[in-house]
């Protein structure tokens, strides 16, 4: 499609008419009350429920809640997390009954897209999306989150202990009729 | 036509069956799985053959019928008799159909000729349900943490039949967690539904009554026998056909989640039999070997023995460069393409009779193959080294080469593998044979020692882990382990099994078809085939026992030839 180039008249022709408009905006602007944050000195709040960067949690006793399910690493639509899964001779989860947890887990900050996948799926509500969302690093590595990184800025988060509520269960059952 | 006729068409030995509106004809009797008597085909199998699935988890085609689960309850019925005892029949000419009412389990009821089986009613819906909520009872539902997950029957099913909400409210019943059964399996008794699979399978199968279920009701667990371990070669396949997580296995223990491995079809190596295998791999790391069914050759098991011989594969010290004299000078590593140039060379120079070959009865027919017509180019003597250990009845046998018969096949030995090695040792010792060709064998411990090695002018190594031969080797050309190229083998009882490539090569290594098909061409002239089928193509043509073959025409499961 051609589009016709409207011919100019005189008075726009003049430019300075033009000029003198744009500097009125401005300085109408210059004496009302500032709508932007003067960011990065002023931070801006996040509202409640935003999704910003996922990190793992610890539940209300200290202890890594992820146990190396890796649902998350599957969901996730950039692939942006990985799990090193404990193997049969690595740590034993920190919790009695919970048997697992993971060896190494990674988030990769530049691949990640904030999209709560992670956190909706996960069985053990073990990763969540807080609320930071500007993050910086000076080289990619650096931008790949570690587990004790990943725990570190998630803190704590109190829920349901089920895996203590199973061990106490079990606990508190009478013995087996017979003793294997 | 009266109605009597109706049901006396089909030849006896078969029967028709209608299975959810769909007729099938399925024979009357099946081989027992254990004794091979024909035992009557069961409503299950009828059902298989009318590919519709019925839920279940007792039910296993290969070992004897227990009828425990109930999950694979089905409503029936059967042709209506009149008081003549002659069929009654519907205004429309079909035989009038008498509902059972009561339904049945598929897995152990035999068929009748006429019968109508129906798994998709309601009714039926309602009973898997019910089934399926009795065992969710006292479930732990450890799925995340349960290396079943991803595979398990009662998952399955729980989407299919299952309740979002359980209406149990009292505490679960809890069993003993992370048993240490025997040496290579962990069991969760919280998670067996106690379908004894595994009792039955350790019982009929291996021979070895090891595992049972003490005490009763909701406290019923699964235990090996008092004081002792479930420890023989086949415990592994317990995991495999437990349908859920509680038998598991120590060596893919908390490894990886099932989800994430690519399913590669290949075959076991460790021993003559030639196991069909699954290999399960995830961005070039092998976490697990799994049977896969082949009724010629293993059925739906495999040892343990050959099951854990993969770690090998990953060990950090594989061969990965190609080397050459020249290269150890300038300490670095050679490039194929001039080692090749190189061996090709002086290879065709060498006067008749003046070579020799050690190739591997763990290499593949097509490998074989290229290696005898070297041989047969070059006027070489060929052997293998034979390889043995103990055999056991099942599976295990106690030739440990995968492709003896290969080598057998393509002459490049004789009825009497490693018979023709003292000769080369004299014909070495003699000055006679001068360059040496070593395929995957460490030669130095079986008759050709270090100081034999010595007086050779030229000494060619192909090998996939160091050894005293790559040592003293003057070419060194690394090779591939059978996951990381494409092939055949030939087990004991002559069955060509084609397997696939399931992981890349180590470094440089390059498959050994590959540059032995080059190497070939260079040496002999010829122009070969430089892709895989077109090579096994030319073999089964060239080579006589393997006439007839086609890589095409293998199939999964392989295809018998005479020995
Ligand atoms: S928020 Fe989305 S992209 Fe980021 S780690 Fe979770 S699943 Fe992956
Ligand atoms: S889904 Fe949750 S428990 Fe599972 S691996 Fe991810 S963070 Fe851990
Ligand atoms: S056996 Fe199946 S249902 Fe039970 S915990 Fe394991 S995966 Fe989940
Ligand atoms: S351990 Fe597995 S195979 Fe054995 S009885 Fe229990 S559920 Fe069945
Ligand atoms: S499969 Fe038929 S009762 Fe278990």
């Amino acid at each position: 499609m051609i589009v016709k180039r409207k011919k100019l008249n005189l008075w726009e022709r003049l430019y300075l008419p033009a000029m003198i408009g744009g500097f009125k905006v401005t300085l109408r602007h210059f004496f009302k009350k500032k709508v932007t944050l003067q960011y990065p000195e002023e931070k801006w709040v996040v509202p409640e429920g935003y999704r910003g960067a996922p990190y793992l949690v610890r539940d209300q006793d200290g202890n890594t809640k992820c146990v190396s399910c890796q649902l998350c690493e599957f969901v996730c639509p950039p692939k942006a997390i990985r799990i090193m899964p404990p193997g049969p001779a690595g740590p034993v989860a920190d919790r009695p009954n919970a048997e697992k947890i993971p060896l190494e887990f990674e988030i990769n900050m530049l691949r990640c897209i904030f999209c709560g996948f992670c956190q909706e799926v996960c069985p053990e509500e073990a990763i969540f999306l807080m609320s930071d969302y500007s993050l910086t690093g000076r080289s990619r590595q650096e931008m790949i989150y570690d587990k004790e990184k990943l725990l570190a800025l998630g803190g704590e988060h109190a829920g349901i202990q089920k895996w203590k509520k199973k061990a106490e269960e079990a606990g508190a059952q009478e013995s087996f009729p017979v003793k294997i | 036509m009266t109605p009597s006729q109706t049901i006396a068409a089909p030849p006896p030995d078969k029967i028709k069956v209608k299975v959810d509106g769909r007729e099938v004809e399925v024979p009357r009797t099946v081989p027992d799985p254990i004794t091979g008597k024909p035992i009557p085909t069961t409503m299950i199998q009828a059902c298989a053959a009318a590919n519709v699935d019925v839920p279940h988890y007792c039910y296993h085609p290969k070992l004897p019928v227990a009828g425990n689960c109930r999950m694979c309850l089905v409503e029936f019925g059967t042709p209506a008799l009149g008081p003549d005892r002659r069929l009654v029949m519907n205004p429309d000419g079909t035989p009038k159909m008498a509902k059972s009412p009561r339904p049945a389990i598929a897995c152990a009821t035999p068929i009748s000729p006429g019968m109508e089986i129906y798994t998709s009613t309601p009714a039926v819906k309602q009973m898997r349900e019910g089934v399926l909520e009795f065992l969710l009872i006292n479930h732990p539902l450890d799925c995340p943490i349960c290396d079943e997950a991803g595979e398990c029957k009662l998952q399955e099913y729980s989407v299919e039949y299952g309740k979002a909400e359980s209406r149990f409210i009292e505490p679960k019943v809890h069993k003993p967690k992370a048993v240490d059964l025997g040496p290579r399996i962990v069991l969760d008794d919280e998670r067996c539904i106690l379908c004894t699979r595994c009792i039955r399978f350790t019982r009929d199968i291996a021979g070895d009554d090891a595992l049972g279920i003490v005490n009763r009701g909701s406290y019923s667990t699964l235990t090996a026998y008092p004081g002792r371990q479930f420890d023989n070669n086949y415990t592994l396949n317990t995991v495999d056909i437990c349908p859920v997580g509680a038998l598991t296995s120590k060596d893919f223990r908390f490894q990886m989640r099932v989800w994430f491995l690519k399913e590669t079809r290949s075959i076991c190596t460790s021993c003559a039999t030639g196991c069909n295998i699954t290999v399960g791999s995830r961005e070039g790391r092998i976490y697990r070997y799994e049977p896969r069914e082949n009724d010629a050759v293993n059925a739906c098991w495999m040892c343990d023995y050959g099951r854990l011989n993969y770690k090998w594969i990953h060990r950090e010290d594989r061969l990965t460069q190609v080397q050459s004299p020249k290269s150890r000078v300038q300490g670095r590593p050679a490039t194929w393409a001039g080692a090749l140039a190189e061996i090709s060379e002086l290879l065709a120079r060498a006067p008749q009779g003046s070579v020799a070959i050690i190739a591997s009865a763990r290499q593949t027919n097509e490998e074989l193959y290229l290696l005898k017509k070297l041989a047969d180019k070059l006027g070489a003597a060929t052997d293998s080294i034979p390889r043995s250990g103990e055999g056991d009845r099942l599976l295990l046998n106690a030739d440990r080469n995968p492709n003896a018969q290969g080598a057998r096949l393509t002459g490049i030995c004789s009825a009497d593998m490693g018979g023709r090695i003292a000769e080369m040792a004299r014909a070495i010792e003699k000055g006679a044979v001068r360059t040496l060709v070593v395929f995957g064998e460490d030669v130095v411990k079986h008759g050709l020692g270090a100081g034999l090695l010595g007086k050779l002018e030229t000494l060619i190594v192909s090998d996939i882990l160091p050894n005293e031969t790559t040592k003293l080797a003057h070419y060194l050309l690394p090779g591939c382990a059978h996951v990381e190229k494409r092939g055949t083998f030939t087990n004991a009882k002559g069955r060509v099994q084609k397997f696939m490539k399931a992981i890349e090569p180590r470094g440089d290594a390059r498959p050994e078809w590959e540059f032995l098909h080059e190497l070939v061409s260079r040496v002999t002239g010829q122009q070969g085939d430089a892709n895989l089928e077109g090579l096994f193509n030319r073999m089964a043509k060239e080579v006589p026992a393997f006439n007839g073959l086609a890589w095409a025409g293998l199939g999964n499961t392989g295809v018998t030839v005479s020995l």
